[in-house]
């Protein structure tokens, strides 16, 4: 292959690599492509076309399911392209390369005093992929997903061509490209809206509730008022306690607030910390949880955090970084790895419903009855509250998501899959949706069913305009897409 | 859903990798696998059904080879000095063998040096060979091994690393550069799973021996190729970080490198 050469002109950077969904749950060899430039993007679509493979769009690969997992030989990976091509400190408007991480983003304007509107809950992926995914917040009720804090992008097109799109230009590739899951073509150059903080703190209260329904009933009142809202939920409770939790909801800092805003707007007061009780080094963490990667060994750590929650409901509001408070995920380096670090053996999915707000608590509390009864309990449950947006294959609903983490056993696998079917059936008769991000189980007849037609059909027509050949592809599209795109 | 009973394996992705089993390898790569302890490596391998790509200058040698070991093996002629050419003859193995969990690097040269010999072009042969070779393709075993998080990397190193000899300089440099090399390798790769074993041989019989004895060198108690590559593969399979082949010279070693300078420079060794 051409697409090798340690002497004569410079050629696209590549390794040959095992590339996996982020639970680990699903991978294959391939050889990733990372350009630096718009031009090497541009060069890696010809060299795909000159290989006979198809090409496979990744950020930072922190999708947990076959978002950025390739289907044939090549990947194109874009986070060699992580510069800050400019930031406005008056008006918060950041224009980024699409490798540019939301780690990178936000170290980079928090000392201007300005905070990203949109984060997930780990900080490690690229502002491509979450445009790509149109990832949410823990704000989602408030401010939308990511798309919405998107003023413009550059999409570079399988041809070569570069679109600049944004809300009156190319509306339509605007609309379909972010929540399109790299499906349409690469983004060269992303212009964000970011926000205005007065701290580097926010205001964080913990509710610790009895039952889903005292828990639905906290966000909604509160959801007019709170900045943040996230809900943890222990799974393995059932009967009355079926759907216990604990809430955090967060406030931002008014103006006057702090009082050295200057102090904790640095980096350095937002960092994790690096040990566990200042010994224990972070990076071996995963090891103990390790220890407790089963049923009887979740099951305390969930009753344990759940007491935790009564006795923190009971104190009194708290100081937390926003780094702190966005990117719990980031806590535990590799605690993924507590699920089997050895490849294909174990690994973890993610069930992430969204459910309109009429009918979320009777398919919630059903979807928890029947993990327990199959014997296959989640052993995380976190709880968002949503909003629709105007983004052609958006995931968001006016109402709630519910993700699950269930652990991937070699033995089990086939039968977790089966009960994710009947949950699927039980969220898209109730007019749920899906966010693949998240998602490795849905099919493309299920995905027929949960988006609306027309945005559908509008999609595929797009996908056949902008990549006639279908040279763009993963194993996402191939899952769920592929069939009706084609039809 | 409506198509209840197999709709899981129907969505179930088809390309989740085989398991990679801790102990037993199924797929492996050895580097210098023509003669000596590469090719006793092959066999011993192949005659347990783990299937080998072997790679050596001399496509004829690694032809008979191959013949020897049925069907399990694949022979590809390689120059190590082609380090241009490694990354996509890495992946061509890879995908032939349909994944990979050994790589053994076991080029090697002694080129014979006389004792008042400076010669600068057998010196950085012998580096591009012994060095050059064993980094461009242990990196990218290295770069495969880190994100599948599993494989074992072995190098054939020699007891020759362990101090400055008089007698071939640049032949032991080399050595104790791929020592450092591996070590690191160790490091990095150990939070991934990924295991480093550095292999040291003392007199093993081999084509590089029977060069020595040519030259009028004495030279006893060598053991096979063949016991050799079952203490590697033994070494390997129980993650040694490094070991010395035959075990005596784990002695010997530690009796050579606690030689005080001022008196090594007075020994013939």
């Amino acid at each position: 292959m051409e697409i090798l050469s340690l002497r004569g002109p410079r050629t696209v950077e590549s390794s040959f690599e095992y590339i996996e969904g982020w639970g680990m749950a699903v991978g294959r060899h391939a050889r990733v492509l990372r350009p630096r430039s718009v031009e090497e993007i541009v060069q890696c679509f010809a060299l795909a076309r000159a290989a006979g493979s198809t090409l496979t769009l990744r950020g930072g690969g922190n999708s947990y399911g076959d978002a950025s997992c390739p289907a044939q030989d090549l990947v194109l990976d874009v986070t060699r392209m992580d510069r800050v091509l400019g930031f406005d400190a008056r008006t918060g408007i950041a224009t980024l390369e699409p490798g540019v991480t939301i780690e990178k983003l936000w170290k980079t304007i928090l000392p201007l005093g300005f905070w990203p509107r949109v984060v997930s809950g780990t900080m490690f992926p690229t502002l491509a992929g979450a445009l790509a995914a149109n990832i949410h917040g823990k704000n989602n009720f408030a401010v939308g997903t990511i798309g919405d804090a998107c003023l413009e992008f550059d999409l570079v097109l399988p041809s070569g061509e570069v679109r600049t799109c944004n809300r009156e230009r190319n509306a339509d590739l605007f609309h379909a490209a972010i929540g399109g899951f790299g499906m349409l073509g690469c983004f060269g150059r992303i212009v964000l809206q970011t926000k205005r903080v007065h701290s580097g703190n926010v205001r964080v209260r913990g509710e610790s509730t009895r039952d889903l329904r005292e828990m639905m009933a906290y966000f909604e009142a509160h959801k007019a008022t709170s900045d943040y809202l996230v809900g943890w939920v222990d799974c393995f409770a059932g009967g009355d306690a079926c759907g216990r939790g604990l809430i955090h909801d967060a406030h931002n800092l008014h103006e006057g607030d702090d009082p050295s805003p200057e102090r904790s707007l640095t980096v350095a007061h937002q960092e994790l910390p690096a040990n566990i009780l200042g010994l224990f080094p972070k990076s071996q963490v995963w090891r103990i949880l390790e220890l407790f990667n089963h049923d009887l060994g979740m099951r305390s750590i969930n009753a344990a955090k759940y007491v935790a929650g009564r006795l923190e409901g009971m104190g009194e509001p708290y100081l937390q970084s926003h780094a702190g408070f966005s990117f719990l995920l980031d806590y535990v380096p590799n605690w993924k790895w507590a699920y089997g670090r050895a490849r294909g053996e174990r690994g973890l999915i993610q069930y992430q419903p969204f459910v309109p707000q009429a009918v979320a608590h009777d398919v919630y509390s059903e979807i928890l009855a029947r993990c327990r009864h199959a014997g296959q309990v989640p052993y995380l449950g976190v709880f968002k509250r949503h909003r629709e947006d105007s983004f052609w294959l958006t995931h968001a609903v006016d109402g709630w998501s519910f993700a699950l983490d269930f652990k991937v056993d070699p033995a089990r696998r086939a039968a977790l899959w089966k009960l994710c079917d009947e949950l699927t059936e039980l969220v898209i008769s109730a007019g749920g949706r899906f966010y693949f991000a998240k998602d490795l189980v849905v099919g493309a007849e299920d995905t027929a069913r949960f988006l609306p037609q027309d945005r559908l059909a509008a999609f595929a027509a797009l996908k056949r305009a902008c990549d006639p050949q279908t040279l763009i592809e993963g194993q996402l599209y191939r899952r769920a897409f592929r069939d009706w795109i084609a039809a | 859903m409506a198509h209840a009973t197999d709709a899981h394996a129907a969505h179930e992705p088809a390309t989740q990798p085989e398991p990679a089993r801790r102990v037993r390898e199924r797929h492996a790569i050895v580097v210098g696998a023509s003669s000596g302890m590469g090719a006793a490596l092959v066999e011993q391998l192949a005659s347990e059904g783990v299937r080998v790509v072997a790679l050596a200058r001399r496509k004829d040698a690694l032809e008979e080879l191959a013949r020897r070991c049925g069907g399990n093996v694949i022979a590809l002629a390689h120059d190590v000095h082609d380090f241009d050419a490694v990354p996509a003859l890495f992946e061509r193995c890879v995908r032939e063998l349909g994944g990979l969990d050994l790589f053994v690097y076991a080029a090697g040269i002694m080129t014979e040096v006389g004792a008042h010999e400076f010669d600068t072009r057998k010196d950085l042969d012998m580096l591009a060979v012994n060095v050059g070779g064993a980094v461009a393709w242990t990196n990218e075993a290295a770069k495969l091994f880190r994100t599948q998080r599993s494989g074992t990397i072995v190098g054939i190193s020699s007891i020759a690393g362990e101090r400055g000899r008089k007698g071939n300089p640049v032949y032991g440099t080399t050595k104790a550069a791929l020592n450092h090399y591996l070590e690191a390798l160790r490091n990095r790769l150990a939070d991934y799973g990924v295991h480093v074993c550095t292999i040291k041989p003392g007199f093993v019989e081999t084509a590089m021996l029977a060069s020595a004895r040519a030259q009028g060198r004495s030279i006893q108690g060598a053991i096979s190729a063949q016991a050799a590559a079952r203490s590697i593969l033994k070494a390997a399979r129980g993650r040694r970080n490094e070991v010395f082949v035959p075990f005596k010279w784990t002695l010997v070693a530690a009796v050579i490198r606690n030689i005080p300078s001022v008196l090594f420079k007075g020994l013939n060794i």
